[in-house]
């Protein structure tokens, strides 16, 4: 029976892509049909193509999914059209071949929308079931999942008699729980199906059976409800620890704005409320790099932070040394004054930036290996937020070496532990102090090529980030490198910790209240330094 | 620069010597354009400080206004709210201007109405707002909630079959006054409390990964959920990234935003947001000949081909006509008059229709909903068969269904309640 059922399988197999390639011509009108009607009329006109049941049609729905798929206006010829300058490259949707081109104001796209995709998804997911390319056939049953359409069960059993690949089978198990548990198979076949999803235990599977527990009677009630509790339980225990994520990488973001900080009011001890413009700057750095780099060589846009990543370090880093120069040294040991001096610095920043870039949001993108996300059992890891962790991390210990086995790294130390000493010793202090400052506005300038893949990049976007990297150097200790870690992934999870219960707004506060009440306690933050430089 | 300046010292002297004192020219018709230009809110507000110089500059090569010319007084808030009011009355008072077009954010709106009211001047007011508000002195060509938030609640829960909510917004006056109108318009409807999840955030809130995952543990509750953001500006461009890279599908969860246009997006990759949606009055991609006129006239003045338009240039440029249009009927500028002439009024929008002035201040206009393209425009899906008129008191809530705002005489009563019969009753 089996034997003679995959060697009708086989049959199927080797006739379809025949029959894809022996009458795109009975397949056109169909296809042609799309030109005409409004949405309704469109659905319709999917409805019949997937009816077909030739995989020949795919890459027509595909590009209408897409919004691709556009029609002449002389003859009402449907074609792929893909823009190229300002005209439009036509491809034919059932051969794939190259149809010359067409002007835009020629051609018309067949408008979809969001019902229209879902539609299209499922018609797809039925279609491409049988793809040689395991890839595609998940993607096919995922799709199937979400439609959980009982008409496609029949084709999900061909398609898992055929299945070897290990993964995708338990896809396509799951799509054909989803589809029996919407059919009125008989009760049986619906347990087995809620057993299936029980075992899946992920949201979506919790979805479908609350739905299902809210749908049916008995003993299917039941095991949906004992299947429910159980995936509940399991996602909890989950959660706590995608807090305990989120946390981490809200701290690493707080760890890369203050960082910088650290050094410029940690170390040299001066308040510099231009420290978020320097973040921008690096920002706009990576805007720049990013926009050369699509017009002149595209191909390189994967690359593009790593270039940014050395300018946005030396251009910040030279203008605070500029500034170091300029204003600051002149108002060393008088803290007022340097913060009133930093905060006009940081509104010219912003206005110069406002002149030169406009007002208005950049688009930053991000390269491939930044955008998307994966699973950890019931957890989603998003990929930028991964690699600003390793980011910040990476800084924080170049940063760490550079200070305590480089000579310079020796001379800074020096001099802010004791700088007539220093002095005395044949260090030049004024230059040590521009170097450092130039230094702390360096690593805010590499901050900001990191932040510029999840925040606005905007004159605005360093104004956000001051107040919490002064929070984090105050509550880590001033001076101190490893209080600012600690102090920064600290607040990172509590904030997240709280956010669930108390809201963002009210989180943010309860996180203040909690700074004021511990700088009460222990006024020199988490590690307090000891010894000459504190009384000094 | 230097000139800028000398030009502020003087009108402050002017200000000291001859308070109350109009200087305007005889040969001039000032128009007060009171748009940030520097802080937060420079990001939205520039461009329209910039739509109402080209509407200036083409409205004098018609040949002006009752046959003089008009020039543009631009000031610069500095998106601080107390500064707008300094600001108007420096407009009103220093400047001499017969009509002024600006703020943004309703509670800038808030700051100058006492001195629009005091010193009995006019303002165009062009951004979509909560609406309960009806003054006469103010102009609202953006949209009420009743022409915005309600007809896209409608179309999600006809058209995909939505049925549990989350209201996402940021946490001030506009949000939480919408958030407010739509809860009791989906409780209306029958939507239980438990499918209805409201969450404020902080102005400029970048770290979106807890809520997004929330949205994403609620739309797992075996219903079709959609989210309807009032998420200002700023934080929108951290909050669509975060929703693209969890994965969140405008198939599977759609958000609706209100204030997410062609100007918010040029900051962003729309490719994985395709399909999400927003709910406005006009959209660029709007297939008329006098929207290419705008937008090649907008290209033109900017001198920048990319450059975008969005709804609140639209209410400008209705506005604007609206005006010049009551000051040709009432034959002068003179504030009265034109609040009188101005009702009535009827002039073409950009998407093909008639906007006209109704009696309350607010206009008539279409609803658009459009979905995210991957050019970063918006596609029109679905648009109101007629124009809406914009209701200032919103008949969702309890404190405001009584009441109706009329400006014509007799009633001349911006909140007059139709239950006791009183002008000023302020709720039920």
């Amino acid at each position: 029976m089996s034997f003679l059922k995959s060697f009708l399988l086989f049959l199927f197999l080797l006739a379809s892509p025949a029959l894809a390639q022996s009458d795109p011509e009975t397949l056109r009108p169909l296809i042609n049909e799309l030109a005409k009607g409004k949405y309704a009329e469109t659905e319709q006109q999917i409805g019949d193509l997937a009816a077909t049941g030739d995989p020949a049609v795919a890459p027509a729905l595909e590009a209408l999914g897409a919004g691709d798929l556009y029609f002449r206006k002389s003859d009402g010829q449907v074609f792929i059209a893909e823009k190229d300058g300002k005209q439009f490259k036509l491809t034919d949707p059932l051969t794939l071949e190259a149809q010359g081109e067409a002007g835009r104001r020629e051609v018309k796209k067949i408008k979809v929308n969001n019902k229209l995709r879902r539609v299209i998804r499922s018609a797809l997911g039925s279609l491409t079931l049988m793809a040689p390319d395991p890839k595609v056939r998940i993607a096919a049953a995922e799709a199937v999942f979400k439609a959980q359409d009982p008409g496609s069960i029949e084709a999900l059993d061909t398609a898992i008699a055929a299945e070897k690949d290990e993964n995708v089978l338990r896809v396509m198990q799951q799509a054909r729980a989803a589809a029996v548990l919407n059919s009125d198979l008989e009760e049986s076949e619906q347990i087995a199906a809620v057993e299936t999803l029980s075992e899946m235990g992920n949201r979506e599977a919790l979805s479908l059976l609350i739905g299902v527990r809210s749908s049916t009677q008995g003993a299917v009630q039941v095991a949906a409800a004992a299947a429910v509790t159980k995936i509940e339980k399991s996602i909890a225990a989950w959660d706590a620890a995608q807090n305990i994520w989120y946390g981490i990488s809200l701290g690493s973001v707080l760890l890369l704005a203050a960082i910088g900080l650290a050094i410029t009011f940690g170390v040299m001890g001066v308040i510099n409320m231009a420290h978020g413009e320097m973040v921008m700057i690096g920002a706009y750095t990576t805007f720049v790099v990013q926009d050369l780099i699509r017009t002149s060589a595209p191909g390189l846009f994967d690359y593009s932070l790593f270039i940014a990543l050395p300018l946005a370090f030396l251009t910040a880093g030279l203008i605070g040394i500029a500034i170091e120069r300029g204003v600051i040294r002149w108002l060393y040991g008088r803290p007022l004054e340097t913060l009133l001096a930093t905060w006009g610095i940081s509104l010219i920043l912003q206005q110069a930036v406002r002149s030169i870039f406009g007002p208005t949001n950049r688009e930053v993108g991000n390269p491939d290996w930044m955008s998307g996300a994966f699973e950890l059992g019931q957890m989603t890891i998003t990929y930028n937020r991964m690699w600003i962790v390793v980011f910040a991390l990476l800084v924080f210990a170049g940063l760490m070496l550079v200070l305590k086995k480089t000579p310079f790294g020796l001379y800074t130390r020096a001099v802010t532990q004791n700088r007539r000493m220093a002095a005395s010793m044949g260090i030049r202090t004024p230059w040590i102090d521009a170097l450092t400052f130039g230094l702390g506005s360096g690593i805010a300038g590499i901050a900001g090529v990191a932040l510029s893949q999840i925040d606005n990049v905007s004159p605005n976007l360093g104004q956000g980030y001051i107040i919490d990297s002064f929070m984090v150097v105050v509550f880590g200790g001033v001076g101190n490198l490893w209080g600012t870690l600690v102090g920064a992934m600290t607040l990172g999870v509590v904030n997240k910790f709280l956010e669930p219960y108390a809201g963002a707004v009210l989180g943010k506060i309860f996180v203040l209240v909690f700074i004021i009440l511990f700088i009460q306690k222990r006024p020199r933050g988490l590690f307090a330094l000891k010894g000459r430089a504190v009384e000094a | 620069m230097k000139k800028t300046f000398t030009k502020f010292a003087l009108a402050g002297l002017m200000a000291s010597t001859m308070i109350g004192g109009a200087a305007a020219d005889d040969d001039t018709i000032k128009v007060g354009i009171l748009h940030s230009l520097s802080g937060t809110m420079a990001i939205s507000e520039t461009t329209l400080k910039d739509a109402m110089l080209m509407l200036i500059e083409e409205q004098n090569k018609k040949g002006g206004l009752l046959g003089k010319k008009l020039e543009a007084v631009v000031v610069d808030p500095a998106s601080d709210w107390p500064l707008f009011a300094e600001k108007a009355r420096e407009l009103i008072e220093v400047n001499g201007v017969d009509a002024v077009f600006g703020c943004w954010t309703s509670v800038s709106r808030k700051s100058v109405l006492p001195v629009f009211e005091e010193l009995n001047s006019l303002l165009f007011y062009p951004v979509q707002y909560e609406g309960e508000e009806s003054q006469r002195n103010v102009f609202y060509t953006g949209a009420a909630p009743n022409q915005q938030a309600i007809p896209a609640v409608d179309y999600l829960m006809n058209e995909e079959g939505v049925e549990r909510w989350v209201l996402a917004g940021t946490d001030y006056v506009y949000p939480r006054t919408t958030n407010k109108i739509l809860e009791a318009y989906l409780k209306s409807k029958g939507v239980a409390e438990e499918d209805i999840m409201i969450n404020y955030t902080p102005f400029g809130h970048s770290d979106w990964q807890t809520i997004v995952s929330d949205i994403k543990t609620f739309g797992s509750g075996g219903k079709k959920t959609a989210v309807v953001s009032t998420i200002n500006g700023d934080a929108n461009v951290p909050f669509y990234k975060e929703l693209a890279n969890a994965g969140i599908k405008a198939e599977d969860i759609p958000v609706v935003a209100f204030s997410v246009g062609e100007e918010e997006l040029a900051g962003l990759d729309t490719g994985p947001l395709v399909g999400h949606l927003a709910a406005w009055n006009y959209f660029q991609s709007a297939d008329t000949d006098i929207n290419a006129e705008f937008i090649d006239a907008w290209h033109a003045f900017i001198g920048d081909e990319d450059r975008v338009t969005n709804d609140p240039m639209e209410a400008h440029f209705i506005g604007f006509n609206m005006w010049v249009e009551a000051v040709e009927k009432a034959g002068t500028t003179d504030p009265d008059a034109v609040i009188d002439a101005i009702v009535g009024v009827s002039v073409p929008n950009l998407t093909g229709g008639y906007s006209a002035m109704m009696p309350n201040h607010h206009i008539t206009k279409p609803v658009l909903i459009g979905e995210i393209q991957d050019d970063g425009q918006f596609e029109t899906v679905w648009e109101t068969s007629g124009t809406v008129v914009g209701d200032a008191w919103s008949d969702y809530l309890e404190g405001s269904k009584d009441l109706i705002s009329d400006w014509r005489a007799p009633l001349s009563c911006g909140n007059f309640n139709t239950a006791t019969g009183k002008c000023g009753g302020s709720g039920s």
